[in-house]
């Protein structure tokens, strides 16, 4: 896995970059990364260089995402779309094995694990949290997701420094950016400044020092280090969003019965954008599938999300049927069971949830909301509300 | 915070989630919608094939999965036993399973029924309707080293004497002298000679020490809420009873997130948990 | 009778109750013997004493038309059968069927209706003992109706 070395620092001309896309796909990676398509920033396949949003940058809000031109033509001047970085580790839907059966024995043969390295190209800091997160869900010492665990390993990560954040972004408040601390190969820092345009590059791994090292670059000097700190200062004081995180586990496990969560349900419509979009989400179910003479069976691995009637069915009906325990499922495991089962937040401060929510749900609001009814004098509070 | 199953060896090869296919050696009718299952075991199959409460998921071919405890002998690696109440599609195929057709298994996942640490009380154990299936094991492995424990009361509930689980084994255990065993239904017709009432009343009356028992429930949720109040107005601290927890699984191995109960996962964390430690979210509505 | 004061005294139903009252009520008490498929009483009789089962077990019954008789209810050892006798108009609901040979001791609730009356106090005492087996009753009762080892459709 990547770490941090804190040695020299490089830079990169923006007209180089293309050669370092070309050291990794000469050394078997596909090369995934930022690109505009359908009005989003998403990530996919890139051929170039050429495929980056130049010039782009997004505006978001609570129920809104839109695109819009900059004055510059920096490569990297968005936040984050509704795509995430789990749609390559853990993707959407993967067969687990297939299975044959000639006279009554069947014969099973499992999905041989991803082979093709990747390169991850704009990581944020606070999707390297993220993809830290899952691998604390996937890669555990009793159980291990195989399928996850080989895309995982051959992953190259270089990751980008935010220069601005996004109107529902906060990552100061979860600790998780905006600067880049670990969990990266390498770590770039777009400037661009009186008609330069170059990166300050740092790596985090042996892996990315090597590969820095086969593109043409120059030391960092002091004036370039602090150019990108600052850059990393602006994006740290423009957060959208902040979130009070303190005794949060105790605050929701003591709210279960609070009644904003009948006044969250009456909005919330259970789509499962946020799940979708989430990039630490990871429910899944699993398909099993045959065909029609019944001699042929798969297995097959998809997302699924806490907000289907599906997922807590128990013969008979659902555990969560209504859309408030099932809108509290989500909050409460997000922010507070996640850390009673792994040891961190499951969130990251992304704005995913709040921006790409249909109806504009803000969980930093729900979260501020619960604590200010804690707040309140005891005569407001009498009576059972909500369930008892 | 769980009882730990004795390491065992995994059944499965390489693919977590891929099923051992095991060949059907017996199917039985039990009651009107609950049948029982023996299997061979896959090899190597040595004692014990699992812990007792532990649970396997069984996949019947192009038709699908679902979890299903353990419910024979775990010294007996002859046959893998379970028994099974048809409830949707995938169960009422395995009813029609019959000798010879294989059955894809993968497990034994779950924590268990705390065996060990009842050794040297009195043990309580309350059955509601197919729970008596997954608390048989215990009842096995109790019953192999009798001397180990005081006072053992079996209390089983359910709903018609038409729907009595195990009957015959259940009159065999009746009629033992260091085992006490009482069976209520909810309703009869009046032909049926043996106690109506819901099981919980029995509770009240049976021989055991409050202060120095272990007690396992096992049955609808509705059920153990309120044998575990009983249980609670007779002396049983929170702390001595065991239950057995149910929810939608679909990987068996903590990742897939449907089983959650709060902050466990009924599939690793459970299905069996010490009361106390999930009290309060096992009390929440809808969680 | 003489003879039946220390097993009343021990029954649980009567435990810590006054002496002065104990007197009064073995007045009212009486030993009685059913036999195996023995009605003790039946749907619509009137309803005059009640039983404290000290052994074998009894039988609430309803006949239901079509279907015939259903029992609801058993009762044994320690448990107290019958309290259409405190409630006006005194006429039993069900049929109670001895299963097996069931000894118990009868009290006589015309006799003790009248001693209510003229002392409060036993009455205050007869009451809170039946408030708490009738809310055992109702309670279990309750639970059966839930009939959850029902799987929904």
């Amino acid at each position: 896995m990547a770490g941090q070395l804190h040695e020299q620092e490089y830079i990169l001309e923006r007209n180089h970059l293309q050669k370092l896309f070309d050291v990794l796909s000469r050394s078997g990676h596909r090369i995934i990364g930022p690109t505009v398509h359908d009005g989003a920033i998403v990530y996919d396949d890139l051929n170039s260089v050429d495929n980056l949003p130049a010039g782009w940058t997004d505006v978001q809000e609570g129920g809104t995402y839109r695109l819009k031109r900059r004055d510059d033509e920096a490569l990297f001047g968005y936040n984050v779309g509704p795509y995430s970085w789990k749609n390559f580790l853990f993707p959407p839907r993967t067969r687990l094995w297939q299975a044959d059966r000639n006279a009554g024995t069947a014969q099973i043969t499992d999905e041989p694990p991803e082979a093709q390295k990747m390169a991850f190209i704009g990581v944020r800091s606070c999707e390297l949290h993220a993809i830290a997160v899952q691998d604390r869900v996937f890669i555990q010492p009793k159980f291990v997701n195989i399928s996850y665990q080989s895309r995982r390993e051959k992953a190259f990560i270089v990751a980008v420094n935010c220069g601005q954040a996004g109107g529902t972004c906060f990552c100061v408040s979860m600790n998780t950016g905006p600067k880049a601390t670990k969990g990266y190969d390498l770590a770039l820092t777009e400037i661009i400044e009186n008609g330069r345009h170059y990166f300050v590059v740092e790596a985090g791994s042996e892996a990315g020092k090597t590969v820095i090292e086969q593109v043409p670059n120059t030391p960092a000097g002091a004036a370039q280090r602090s150019a990108a700190e600052a850059v990393v200062a602006t994006a740290a004081g423009q957060m959208g969003r902040q979130m009070d995180t303190t005794g949060i586990k105790d605050l929701l496990y003591r709210n279960y019965r609070n009644p904003r969560w009948e006044e969250v349900a009456s909005r919330c419509l259970t789509c499962a954008n946020c799940t979708m979009v989430c990039p630490t989400c990871f429910c899944s179910t699993v398909e099993d599938v045959t065909n029609l003479k019944g001699d042929h069976a798969e297995r097959w691995q998809r997302w699924d999300s806490c907000f289907t009637m599906d997922l807590s069915y128990i013969h008979g009906g659902s555990v969560r049927s209504s859309a408030k325990a099932r809108y509290r499922q989500w909050m409460t495991h997000k922010l507070a069971t996640w850390i009673d089962q792994f040891g961190t937040s499951g969130c990251v401060g992304c704005g995913r949830c709040i921006t790409w929510c249909p109806v504009a749900i803000d969980l930093t609001e729900e979260v501020r909301a619960i604590r200010e009814s804690e707040e309140l004098p005891t005569e407001s509070k009498e009576g059972h509300h909500g369930d008892t | 915070m769980k009882s730990k199953p004795e390491e065992m060896t995994s059944v499965a090869p390489p693919g977590l989630m891929t099923p051992v296919f095991c060949r059907v050696l017996k199917t039985q009718q039990e009651t009107r919608d609950t049948f029982t299952i023996e299997l061979e075991p896959p090899a190597p199959a040595q004692a014990p094939l699992f812990a007792p409460g532990q649970f396997n998921m069984l996949y019947v071919f192009g038709v699908g999965e679902v979890p299903i405890s353990v419910s024979g002998d775990p010294r007996r690696p002859q046959s893998l036993v379970h028994t099974v109440r048809e409830v949707g599609a995938v169960t009422r195929a395995m009813r029609a399973l019959k000798r010879g057709d294989e059955l894809g298994v993968r497990g034994p996942f779950g924590s268990s029924w705390p065996v060990e640490e009842a050794e040297g009380r009195d043990v309580v154990i309350v059955a509601g309707g197919i729970g008596l299936a997954p608390l048989r094991p215990a009842i096995y492995s109790i019953l192999a080293h009798r001397q180990k424990y005081g006072r053992v009361v079996l209390m089983y509930g359910t709903r018609t004497p038409e729907d009595i689980l195990f009957r015959k084994e259940v009159e065999r255990w009746r009629a033992r002298l260091d085992l006490s065993v009482h069976v209520t239904v909810d309703r009869a017709m009046a032909v049926w000679r043996g106690s109506v009432g819901v099981v919980t009343t029995i509770i009240p009356r049976a021989g055991f020490d409050p202060h120095n028992t272990l007690a396992m429930v096992c049955g609808p949720e509705a059920m153990m809420r309120f044998t575990i109040l009983e249980l609670q107005n007779r002396g049983v601290g929170l702390d001595r009873i065991y239950v057995s927890t149910e929810r939608n699984m679909k990987c068996a191995i903590g990742f897939c997130g449907h089983c959650q109960l709060g902050p466990t996962f009924v599939c690793k964390d459970g299905p069996i948990f010490r009361y106390d430690n999930i009290q309060r979210f096992f009390e929440i509505r809808e969680i | 009778m003489e003879t039946l004061r220390p097993i009343l005294a021990e029954h649980p139903f009567f435990r810590d109750l006054e002496e002065r009252h104990l007197d009064l009520i073995v007045g009212c008490a009486s030993n009685v013997r059913f036999n195996s498929g023995d009605f003790i009483f039946r749907h619509g009789e009137e309803a005059n004493e009640f039983y404290l089962i000290r052994e074998g077990m009894v039988a609430l019954e309803m006949f239901v038309t079509g279907r015939g008789p259903v029992t609801v209810q058993t009762m044994g050892e320690g448990e107290v059968l019958g309290w259409s006798w405190l409630v006006p108009p005194h006429r039993w609901m069900f049929d109670a069927h001895a299963t097996e040979m069931t000894r118990a001791i009868a009290l006589d609730g015309k006799c003790l209706r009248n001693k209510s009356e003229q002392d409060h106090d036993l009455g205050y005492q007869l009451l809170k003992r039946f408030a708490t087996v009738v809310q055992e009753n109702l309670d279990a009762a309750r639970l059966q109706i839930l009939n959850i080892y029902e799987v929904q459709a």
